[in-house]
């Protein structure tokens, strides 16, 4: 499904390096786990894929279905199934959730040759995917994002990727800042998605959250690097000892 | 004093070359302005008032050729809306072109051949909302409207008018100077709702004064647009009383020169006045200047006054707004708010801001706001990251910028109707 070879990232306006040489692939239906400490370069990972500007590849390539994801504008890579649930959902003022999404939806159903929701269709779906959320209208009518706490703006990023049902999606973060209860919808909301041909990059800070999204594979990320790949025992380890003794390893 | 008889010589061409209209129940007011023009000169870009935009185009003896400008097929703003259609070609209103003038609640009388009475229900309103305009700023180009305008049309609204009145322009000649003059009058709890469409002509001076009696409600939703080398002035005047409502919407798309005044005299208590207004322009397409001056006093008691000026400028086009609140002694609990905002799509494009309170008054709500800002790009992000094409996007975000001046029109269809032009004028205008 996607595949990360050797990638190296700098920042475009200053001479910074955060990407170290990346390597990563996740096979088609996998549910892979990113942990790490901050500043490591996981949400930087995220954004390179998803194609924000302000980076630079200096070196390495990334792959999703084949097709290389690095030339492609942010568009094309949502359009041929690429996902990236943010750590900090942006808020647009002005804009309705609603047309938001059914913009999104149209948008990459037109990118992909198939015709338009209906109004009808659309409001159908976006309600029955938004109830499973605890997702109220209250929400799908005001602007993105603006005003929601926490917690909401995580479910609605979840309820973006339940509706664009893409192949590859990348949490960053979306445990982070949500209790017990909404970890809970939004982890079963995660499970409702899984599939053969559907898989996820989980970037997370605790092991809680991969307790009910459970990974085939864990990664350690540090420094830019992926410095240890393990089984769900990964996440487990560092739940107990944190990431200081995998640190010394890996140097 | 080279200035002073410069501005002499230039005033005297100007007046030379129009054939001022004698005028029946305007006569006097058609003197009097004239009289005014004379103390007071056309303006010049020395004048403080103009200080951002040139007048030379507006006020030279005749006006820069317009080819007139090409609809490309595109449907007109409102066409599906039930109206009364009166239409101006060159600034002459053309019967045969134009619905039969009657409206349940309203009359309808034409300038040019009401004129010719001694007596009109218009006599106290043509040119005397506009000489009291005059106060405390200067306003030569609506006193040259007064004294020289040969067309225009004259409502009195004595109950809810049936339908919204649409005077349409219609731009045929490349030399055409046309030169309008309206005066409407709102009956006490009379109710109107006025729209104002198309090009005008090569060069359009136009004035609308609007009389609106207690608890009386005027609604004024106009667009500007598709004649690039429009060079236009326009002045609306309205006097509030008490109850009142006045709500005044336009959108402007390209146009090389338009200066659009808005003088609001709130003289009762308890009135409610918007004045709100979207631009669009492109240099891409041909020269876009965009001038709104707006001057609002507060007499009266517990009146609201609210201004929302929005602007997107690419390409080197050049935004104005100056905008006023002035409150005078004894407006107390007034609720003034102001606010002027550009979206610079590029580098190249500018706009310039003097926004003002003047207050005499201590119990009072005045606010005022103005900023310059690009395209949020993380909005950009996040919405492409959802697959929506940058181009789209950007157009998102462009009408959610606009969202807050377009929602200053109370009418919702009338709100789709100025969407529908703004998504029409943002997909053409893409790159
Ligand atoms: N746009 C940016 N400008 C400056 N520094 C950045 C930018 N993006 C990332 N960084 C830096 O890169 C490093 C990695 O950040 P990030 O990818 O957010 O890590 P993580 O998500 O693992 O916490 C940090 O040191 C961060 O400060
Ligand atoms: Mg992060």
């Amino acid at each position: 499904m996607l595949k990360i070879n050797n990638l190296h990232v700098k920042l475009e306006a200053e001479d910074k390096v955060i990407l170290k040489g990346v390597n990563l692939t996740i096979g088609s239906g996998e549910v892979h786990a990113i942990m790490g400490p901050n500043g490591s370069g996981k949400s930087t990972l995220s954004y390179v894929l998803s194609g924000r500007e302000g980076y630079q590849v200096t070196e390495g390539s990334a792959t999703l279905l084949g097709a290389a994801l690095l030339d492609m504008a942010p568009e094309e890579r949502a359009a041929a199934g690429l996902f990236l649930a943010f750590q900090y959902p942006v808020e647009i003022p002005g804009v309705g959730n609603m047309t938001f999404l059914r913009t999104a939806v149209n948008a990459q159903r037109k990118a992909r040759g198939q015709d338009e929701l209906s109004a009808g269709e659309f409001l159908k779906l976006v309600r029955e995917k938004a109830k499973t959320l605890k997702i109220d209208a209250d929400m799908l009518k005001r602007p993105v994002n603006v005003g929601f706490s926490g917690g909401e703006k995580k479910r609605n990023e979840i309820l973006q990727m339940a509706m664009l049902e893409p192949k590859m999606c990348i949490l960053d973060e979306t445990d982070s800042g949500l209790d017990v209860d909404a970890m809970k919808l939004v982890a079963d909301g995660v499970n409702a998605l899984r599939d053969a041909g559907r898989s996820f990059l989980v970037i997370t800070h605790y092991q809680r959250l991969l307790d009910h999204i459970k990974p085939d594979v864990v990664h350690i990320m540090a420094d830019g690097r992926i410095i240890k790949t393990g089984g769900p025992e990964l996440a487990l380890e560092v739940e107990e000892n944190g990431y200081a003794d995998l640190l010394a390893e890996g140097v | 004093m080279a200035v002073a008889l410069a501005k002499e010589d230039a005033l005297a061409a100007r007046l030379a070359a129009l054939d001022l209209p004698q005028g029946g129940f305007t006569r006097a007011a058609r003197a009097a302005a004239v009289a005014r023009l004379q103390a007071l000169g056309l303006p010049g870009k020395r004048d403080e008032y103009w200080r951002y935009t040139d007048p030379a185009a507006l006020t030279a003896v005749a006006p820069p050729t317009a080819e007139a400008s090409d609809a490309q097929g595109e449907v007109p703003v409102f066409d599906g809306l039930d109206r009364v259609k009166l239409v101006f070609v060159d600034g002459v209103f053309d019967p045969a072109r134009s619905d039969d003038p009657t409206l349940a609640g309203a009359e309808i009388s034409r300038l040019a051949t009401a004129d010719a009475a001694d007596i009109h229900w218009a006599q106290g309103i043509y040119g005397a909302l506009e000489a009291a305009g005059q106060n405390p700023v200067p306003r030569p180009l609506a006193a040259l409207n007064t004294a020289a305008a040969t067309d225009g049309v004259l409502i009195r609204v004595t109950a809810r008018a049936a339908r919204p009145v649409n005077l349409i322009y219609v731009h045929e000649s490349a030399t055409s100077d046309a030169i309008l003059h309206h005066c409407i009058k709102i009956e006490a709890g009379a109710d109107l709702t006025l729209l104002e469409t198309g090009p005008a002509g090569a060069r359009f001076n136009k004035v609308l004064e609007v009389d609106i009696a207690e608890g009386g409600r005027f609604h004024h939703v106009r667009t500007q647009g598709r004649d690039h080398a429009r060079r236009a002035a326009t002045h609306v005047f309205a006097r509030v009383a008490s109850g009142a409502l006045f709500k005044s919407f336009t959108l402007t798309a390209n146009g090389a020169l338009t200066r659009n005044e808005v003088v609001i005299d709130i003289v009762g208590d308890d009135a409610v006045t918007h004045v709100a207004g979207a631009a669009l322009g492109d240099g891409a397409t041909g020269p876009f200047h965009h001038d709104d001056t707006v001057f609002v006093t507060h007499r009266g008691v517990r009146c609201e006054s609210r201004q929302v000026f929005k602007k997107v400028l690419k390409h080197g086009a050049i935004g104005v707004f100056q905008g006023k609140i002035l409150v005078k002694p004894g407006a107390q609990k007034t609720d003034g708010y102001q606010i002027s905002q550009s979206l610079l799509l590029d580098d190249d494009s500018q706009f310039l801001a003097k926004p003002e309170l003047e207050i005499y008054a201590d119990d009072v709500k005045c606010s005022h706001g103005s900023t310059t800002g690009a395209i949020d790009e993380e909005a950009l992000f996040y919405l492409r990251s959802r697959g929506v094409p940058v181009q789209e996007a950007t157009a998102l975000l462009v009408l959610s910028f606009l969202a807050d001046a377009i929602s200053e029109i109370e009418d919702e269809a009338l709100q789709t109707e100025i969407f529908t032009v703004l998504e029409g004028w943002l997909a053409r205008h893409k790159a």
